[in-house]
């Protein structure tokens, strides 16, 4: 059974009386869940509300000669049939580009196409209805006549003169080029005994949660706001989005999220459909409810990755790797996706690769394109399993090249425990990593002597098997480098409310939201911790923009960071206040008393003075017996944003144990680990399921998932039939276990986690399948994701 | 169009129209008498004309899970059964079977075990899982993740999940001695 118990587990120095810190407290919002009675907004309905389905283009690229509208306006049920140029006098377009991103370019995006389609599922007309069966009936009775152009799908070729360039007044299909250089890395290569080098590539693929997107959006033009129920992970984003381009002010809109089934990044982002269905709102004075099916989540749900990367490493016979070197090329959609670009994952390459290590040179170029296929945009961990990939792929190659344990290589490359702060090639600034004591705690948990003897016995029978590792350094708790001063209006700020009620429960406010991560049970045990009463007595207001903070949201691990911060400072400002009213009823000294398990105590002895509720009574019913001039302050707002460093990074290794069937090139995985360094871990529970979670997927896109494209545009397995997602029977049990190094940054020490799991798995992975066909000679297999096929090819047999 | 009552399911059977059919059907014990076009699946019929969102909608092709459900007494996917199909049959939904308190200790293990993240499987994890602890004995946890091979989890890597059954399982088979 192992089902984690509830008591402190020692993680944590933060030692207030009654502290759920570092306890694997159950999420007080799953009750609900599990009796199937939560609210996605896929189940909201509303009033008057009307179904929008979206007609898409079946072309990857074509000129919109006309649209006949006139058979479906009469189909039954039909409200409203509107295109792209109609919807555009309600919405302005937006262009997806930040400033601190030099160069990005991209081309003004409209809710719905106008007069050009520039991917195959970009919508082209809407058709609004009593039910979703009526408007998709009449969708299909829209004669749209295209002009077919020609479609922009290679990457390789997309800069070649003889390429049609996707939007001409842009000059060229380059998105983004960044380069960077430290070191001498040509002298360091020429200094090398051995240099190992490989192309790495990278499938496209997509987040595939198990809700689609959807949204519910309704203006009331009595009341001259729009509410929009929508499943996203940045409410106040999306807010100050609809509010600027339906030319309304941010006050007049009101997002609210509650249940999601599922985002991973994939519901970050500004989708034109969603823009359509606020823009319908608006223009048919109704609620209007969009929820993607599966087939369209295919092919207008950002994809991500889709990189091919050449790299080099040089090693010296000792071990010392001398130089990293590599260029990334990265086909995007035809439009940079807003309001983050599509030009983050592509410079995070640039930004992580060689991360772990201390190697000074480092030669990098990183090139995005633009494409006639689906958006690109960021999705969980973005860049990271690209950049750990290459970076470990070419360390455990340049292992191979001079005979050395690959455990043992990281060993003398890895920054020192006690070598920060420090800085690295890529000029990433570390607070405190702790690569060395991950890596012997990894060791540790999977024996790895015992493993590689057990490897080697097998061998010797004919069964390969193959132990990889991937070291890796993880981006969280974004300050305002990230987004903000590129010009986005994105928070890297978060706040948290709470009010104090008249029983003595306290309500939090907070500005992150719950993707099902467990956000709200993290926010309820740190302010059950500071402020000081029974985590039952904790209610988590989250999820709307009326009542909750100016925050960021949920994306880049920084919910329980900075978030969780913001809630431990209200906390203490709270119980700080509470107590000045409780000094007042018992004529004490505020400082001489504290809060504890919901009960005023004396500070020093515990001694039970009054309790909360009795405090609340008076001061809310009763305030004629207070001294006169006193008066309680029952709520306390307070906000967070991490300052002393660009970013939190969290650091952890992971180590993958598989069997390869040379027969039929079958991947069989057995087990793995990973050791991961996310400082305070305020719910050891929570925290290891992140880190499950993300490895699995980060799996995925290691051995199965694939978005296919054929050379005209054409998505030719959207549909969860034909793109395979890891289900049970193929997953391994997952070990996993932390080390402690909290951040010095807040109080609370805490670090994001949310993407560690998925930033690992997949170079690990390729290293152990590597690994496993070492003795036979087989090419490196260096092309995600690896299918049989693939791996029989290395093998040469077919 | 819909008529809601209680009492035995023992109404008619469908009677053919052009493009939707009458039909009879008990739903977490209570009758249904409903018109429903000949095309509507039973999920759809479920959350949209019952108001029973417990049910959920994955991929609507029968890969993923979110919409099992109990049509007499068998796990279906109701993405793939039409509500027509259902005339004269008895229907359970996790709102129906949380309820009989059938499933109690299986979600109090998936709350205390976070088998869950986004819950968006759940309804139909729990529902798989009940199927396979109803052969009894314990299962052996490659056979718990066999089982659940046609519920999808983007959240959780699954591991979780297997260890609330399989914790499950052990009580059971500990309770009937």
């Amino acid at each position: 059974m192992k089902i984690a118990d509830d008591q402190p587990s020692g993680l944590s120095a933060l030692d207030r009386p009654n502290s759920y810190i570092g306890r694997s407290v159950p999420r007080p919002n799953l009750a609900r869940l599990v009796q199937g009675r939560g609210q996605y907004v896929s189940d909201v309905t509303l009033p008057r509300m009307v179904h929008v389905a979206f007609l898409r283009s079946p072309h990857a690229h074509a000129r919109i000669k006309s649209i006949d509208t006139a058979a479906a306006k009469k189909a039954p049920g039909v409200v409203a049939v509107v295109t792209g140029a109609e919807l555009a006098k309600v919405m302005t377009p937006w262009v997806g580009v930040l400033t601190h991103l030099k160069g990005l370019k991209s081309a003004p995006q409209y809710a719905i196409a106008v007069e050009r389609a520039c991917w195959q599922g970009e919508a082209v007309c809407a058709v609004v209805a009593q039910s979703r069966a009526q408007a998709e009936d009449a969708c299909a009775l829209i004669a749209i006549d295209y002009d077919v152009l020609p479609a922009v799908t290679n990457p390789e070729t997309a800069l070649d003169k003889t390429t049609p360039v996707i939007h001409p007044e842009l000059g060229d299909n380059l998105t983004f080029e960044r380069a960077h250089t430290a070191g001498d890395p040509d002298k360091a290569f020429a200094e090398a005994d051995a240099i190992a080098e490989a192309t790495f590539m990278f499938g496209r693929h997509t987040g595939v949660t198990n809700e689609a997107r959807a949204i519910v959006a309704d203006w009331n033009p009595g009341d001259q706001r729009l509410t929009v129920y929508q499943g996203t992970q940045a409410p106040h984003m999306t807010q100050d989005i609809f509010a600027r381009h339906l030319n309304l002010q941010a006050h007049q809109v009101r997002v609210l999220t509650k249940d999601v089934g599922g985002s991973f990044g994939i519901k970050v982002h500004i989708y034109a459909d969603e823009m359509a269905t606020v823009a319908l709102s608006k223009l048919l004075r109704r609620p209007v409810k969009f929820v993607a099916d599966r087939l369209e989540s295919f092919v207008s749900d950002i994809h991500a990755r889709d990189h091919r990367v050449t790299g080099r490493i040089g090693v010296k016979k000792d071990g010392t790797i001398t130089a990293f070197e590599i260029d990334d090329l990265t086909g995007i959609g035809p439009y940079s996706v807003y309001p983050r670009t599509s030009g983050i994952e592509a410079n995070q390459v640039v930004s992580l690769v060689g991360g772990p290590y201390t190697c000074p040179n480092y030669r990098a170029r990183a090139r995005v394109v633009f494409q006639n296929k689906n958006v690109m945009c960021q999705y969980r961990a973005v860049g990271h399993p690209i950049a750990v990939a290459v970076t470990e792929g070419l360390v455990e190659l340049a292992a191979a090249k001079i005979g050395m344990d690959p455990a043992e290589l990281r060993r003398r490359n890895l920054f020192a425990d006690d070598a920060y702060p420090a800085t690295n090639a890529a000029g990433l600034k570390f607070e405190r990593l702790s690569h060395h004591a991950s890596l012997d705690k990894i060791l540790a948990m999977m024996d790895y002597p015992a493993l590689r003897a057990e490897q080697a016995e097998l061998r010797r029978r004919g069964i390969y098997r193959g132990i990889g590792f991937a070291s890796f350094i993880e981006v969280t708790n974004p300050s305002a480098a990230f987004y903000g001063v590129g010009g986005a209006r994105i928070s890297s700020q978060d706040g948290a409310t709470l009010k104090l009620d008249a029983t003595g429960a306290v309500s939090v406010h907070s500005g992150v939201t719950e993707q099902g991560q467990g956000a709200e049970a993290v926010l309820a045990q740190v302010v059950a911790t500071s402020f000081g009463v029974p985590i039952e007595r904790v209610r988590v207001v989250t999820g709307d923009t009326d009542n909750t903070p100016i925050g960021g949201g949920t994306w880049a691990s920084r919910a329980a960071g900075i978030g969780g911060e913001a809630a431990w400072q209200a906390g203490k400002a709270l119980r700080a206040n509470v107590l000045v009213a409780a000094a007042s009823i018992l004529q004490a000294d505020p400082q001489a008393l504290d809060i504890r398990a919901g009960v005023v105590v004396d500070a020093d002895t515990g001694r039970e003075r009054i309790p909360l509720e009795e405090v609340a009574r008076i001061v809310y019913f009763r305030p004629d017996t207070l001294p006169p001039g006193f008066q309680a302050e029952f709520i306390a707002t307070r906000h967070y944003v991490p300052q002393g460093w660009p970013f939190a990074f969290t650091n952890g290794v992971q180590a993958s144990y598989l069997e390869v069937d040379i027969r039929t090139g079958q991947v069989k995985l057995l087990k793995h680990w990973c050791v991961e360094d996310c400082g305070t871990v305020i719910n050891p529970q929570l925290v290891d399921e992140q880190i499950r979670g993300g490895i699995v997927q980060g799996i995925g896109g290691a051995l199965y998932e694939h978005c296919l494209y054929d050379e005209t545009g054409q998505l030719l397995n959207a549909n969860l039939m034909d793109y395979l997602v890891p289900m049970a029977g193929e997953m391994p049990d997952i070990e996993v276990a932390h080390v402690v190094t909290p951040t010095a940054d807040s109080e609370l020490g805490a670090k994001g986690a949310g993407e560690a799991g998925t930033a690992g798995a997949p170079g690990s992975v390729m290293n152990a399948l590597n690994d496993a066909l070492h003795p036979l000679d087989a090419a490196p297999l260096v092309e995600m994701p690896f299918t049989p096929e693939r791996v029989l090819k290395a093998l040469g047999k077919i | 169009m819909l008529s809601i009552g209680a009492g035995k399911n023992d109404r008619p059977k469908a009677c053919m129209t052009a493009r939707s059919l009458d039909i009879n059907v008990r739903v977490n014990g209570e009758d249904i008498s409903a018109h429903v076009e000949a095309r509507k699946t039973l999920v759809d019929f479920l959350r949209d004309d019952l108001a029973l969102t417990g049910t959920h909608i994955g991929c609507e092709h029968g890969v993923c899970g979110a919409c099992t459900v109990r049509l007499d007494g068998a796990v279906v996917r109701g993405c793939l059964v039409l509500a027509v199909q259902c005339d004269g049959g008895e229907v359970e939904t996790i709102e129906g079977l949380s309820d009989t308190g059938m499933l109690a200790d299986l979600q109090l293990a998936f709350q205390q075990r976070n088998a869950l993240q986004c819950g968006y499987c759940t309804p139909g994890m729990l529902i798989g899982a009940q199927e396979l602890l109803s052969r009894g004995g314990i299962p052996s946890r490659d056979t718990i993740r066999e089982h659940l091979s046609g519920n999808y989890c983007r959240c959780t890597g699954y591991q979780a999940i297997v260890d609330a059954i399989e914790s499950v399982a052990q009580a059971r088979a500990k309770k009937v001695g």
